[in-house]
């Protein structure tokens, strides 16, 4: 096993020598809850939150970002592709987040590869973090599976006391634990400590999901026409912020917007939402998901259907931060809970 | 990796045709009159630098491509109004093209029934020309084409040769006539009843606004015309045209990548498709 120790007074001077060669981005305290945001100061970064309000998404798919520089200048228009990347640490992925990673490199990769997200993604190295007690009540990653990770980070960290252990999960991140901190080999004793740490977590997790998630794709596909989603369109408020905060929402909008002189434009791709009233309106005025209950269904069917058929990998990961984020009580495990009673 | 599928290529208009009062027909030259390389029923995403983009079908059949592409736009959003204030000499940003267009090969040595509904025309002309560049290798073709009144008819000039030709049979209506249409009146399914087919050995294929889907497919459905053998060109909102930023998924379907042709049995369960 390739297992190494860190102790956590190690931590600070890891980061540290980190910033010097990486944009660090990991979770920081904003008021009472916590953001993924770029740490300047290890001091900053907070490795004990329960959960960020935003996914550590952020930092491989902006809120906004400039895909193009388009020059107006000559004869022609000129568009040059611009790709804002530059060498990351996300440090302190939980593994509910590690999941959602690994379904948005499988939408960015598909058919038509997204230099913007790729380029961003190949040069960030993901250090995760085993969970060892749950965010709250919200969360339901152990019924989706997302509850620990055995691929998808370059190194994993797990508490077991006073030191971390370091599972090694690629070889830039092996280099990068070389370069970057003091750590030491695993030794009999460690292992038990994690295995103590590993088998003491699971009971603390509860299921909430009242069958297997295995049973989504399936329980939604008799579920099309079912009450619940012209009672969630009375009660969505179609703000967006349910698919803003999650992990495996990737939808965007383009935008081009010519400078003050005329003379250049940029082009700009911004998170979307399927919740937003004109997301499927065509310039002509229909609008082919003009309800808002057949908007709700469209996002539960992607994340409990329709993501993980096509890429293989959950499209829900059970964060919980939809449920939390809604301001009108929204619920996915209640939803996927009253689908199943009612079948 | 500087490449990017988002970075328009910018095409010099090099005509500017008035087709009706909202229609224009754009033709379009890529740098060094490179060819565009589509299918019939593909589309390219159009751009104003400043305005925005949005999805338009090719027009112009690869068999008449002389260097250029035609678009066909009606004016009726923010992308297209500009696109009409453009004069030949301006620029176009052009990405694509994308999506699965019709699948001709499948269609050779069939007998082909169109049926275009107004502005639906515009990606069906491109498949339409291209069979008949290659007549030989196609059975009967039949069109049947309606729009709502006679100015609103697309390529007139076309029409009226596809009327003289006697390798086609051509049937035009429209929904309200004036004091010129001496024509066929009635909405397109009433052309149906005029022609009989063959249904094992007939490829249909229709486009048009989304109103008319059911109605023409149930047609086509009646004359015994198999599901697998119905063509339908699908419009959706979209930002990328390649299968990511989410605007066209049709429920499961993505109407960028998976079609925007679809056959009726791809999408007859899709309930979100018509």
């Amino acid at each position: 096993m390739r297992l190494r120790i860190l102790p956590k007074e190690e931590v600070p001077r890891m980061l540290k020598a980190l910033l010097g060669a990486y944009r660090v981005v990991g979770p920081r305290a904003k008021g009472p809850k916590f953001v993924f945001g770029p740490i300047e100061d290890p001091a900053e970064i907070r490795l004990d939150y329960d959960i960020t309000i935003l996914p550590p998404k952020v930092a491989l798919q902006p809120p906004q970002e400039r895909v193009a520089h388009i020059s107006l200048e000559g004869e022609a228009p000129v568009a040059e592709p611009v790709i804002e990347a530059e060498p990351t640490v996300l440090f302190g992925v939980h593994t509910c987040d590690v999941h959602a990673i690994r379904l948005l490199d499988r939408a960015f990769t598909a058919d038509y590869p997204d230099s913007h997200y790729l380029e961003r993604r190949r040069q960030t190295l993901i250090v995760s973090m085993e969970c060892l007690t749950p965010c709250d009540e919200h969360s339901f990653c152990k019924d989706m599976g997302t509850l620990t990770a055995d691929e998808g980070y370059d190194l994993h960290l797990t508490d077991i006391g006073d030191a971390y252990t370091v599972h090694i999960g690629t070889e830039a991140g092996e280099a990068l634990l070389e370069r970057y901190a003091t750590t030491r080999v695993a030794t009999d004793e460690d292992v038990r400590r994690l295995n103590e740490v590993l088998s003491a977590k699971w009971p603390r997790f509860t299921h909430r999901l009242n069958f297997d998630a295995a049973e989504l794709p399936a329980m939604l596909a008799t579920a099309y026409d079912h009450p619940i989603w012209a009672e969630l369109g009375e009660r969505c408020l179609s703000c967006g912020s349910c698919t803003n905060v999650c992990p495996t929402c990737y939808c965007f909008n383009m935008l081009d917007t010519v400078s003050l002189t005329l003379r250049e434009a940029i082009r700009v791709r911004r998170w979307d939402s399927c919740q937003l009233d004109e997301f499927a309106r065509v310039a002509g005025g229909e609008n082919f998901r003009e309800a808002r209950a057949a908007r709700q269904r469209h996002r539960f069917f992607r994340k409990g259907k329709w993501l993980r058929e096509r890429f293989d990998t959950t499209g829900c990961v059970g964060c919980g931060r939809c449920i939390r984020t809604c301001l009108v009580h929204i619920n996915i495990v209640d939803v996927f809970n009253t689908i199943h009673g009612s079948a | 990796m500087s490449e990017s599928i988002y970075a328009p290529e910018y095409a010099r208009l090099v005509e500017v045709r008035p087709l009706t009062e909202l229609e224009k027909l754009f033709t379009i030259e890529l740098p060094g009159g490179r060819s565009l390389g589509h299918e019939p029923g593909q589309f390219v995403m159009v751009s104003v630098p400043g305005v925005g983009e949005a999805p338009i079908s090719v027009t112009s059949s690869p068999s008449r491509s002389n260097g250029t592409f035609e678009l066909c736009v009606r004016r009726v959003g923010d992308v297209t109004n500009a696109l009409h204030r453009m004069e030949p000499g301006a620029y176009v940003g052009i990405r694509g093209p994308f999506g699965h267009g019709f699948p001709i090969e499948q269609m050779r040595g069939k007998d082909l029934l169109f049926a275009p509904g107004g502005l639906g025309l515009a990606p069906l002309r491109s498949l339409i020309n291209q069979v008949l560049d290659e007549r030989g290798s196609f059975g009967r073709v039949i069109i049947l084409y309606g729009a709502k009144r006679p100015s609103e008819l697309l390529f007139r000039d076309e029409l009226e040769e596809w009327a003289a030709r006697d390798d086609v049979e051509f049937h035009v209506t429209v929904d309200r006539g004036d004091e010129t249409w001496e024509g066929h009146i009635g909405v397109i399914t009433t052309l149906f009843p005029l022609v009989t087919v063959d249904p094992r050995n007939t490829v249909a294929v229709t486009c048009g606004p989304p109103i008319m889907y059911r109605f023409v497919i149930m047609e086509m459905l009646g004359k015994g015309i198999p599901e697998t053998q119905i063509y339908l060109s699908l419009e959706r909102r979209m930002k990328c045209g390649v299968g990511k930023c989410g605007h066209c998924q049709i429920n499961d379907l993505y109407c960028c990548q998976d079609g925007p042709v679809f056959t009726y049995a791809q999408i007859k369960n899709v309930p979100e498709a018509l």
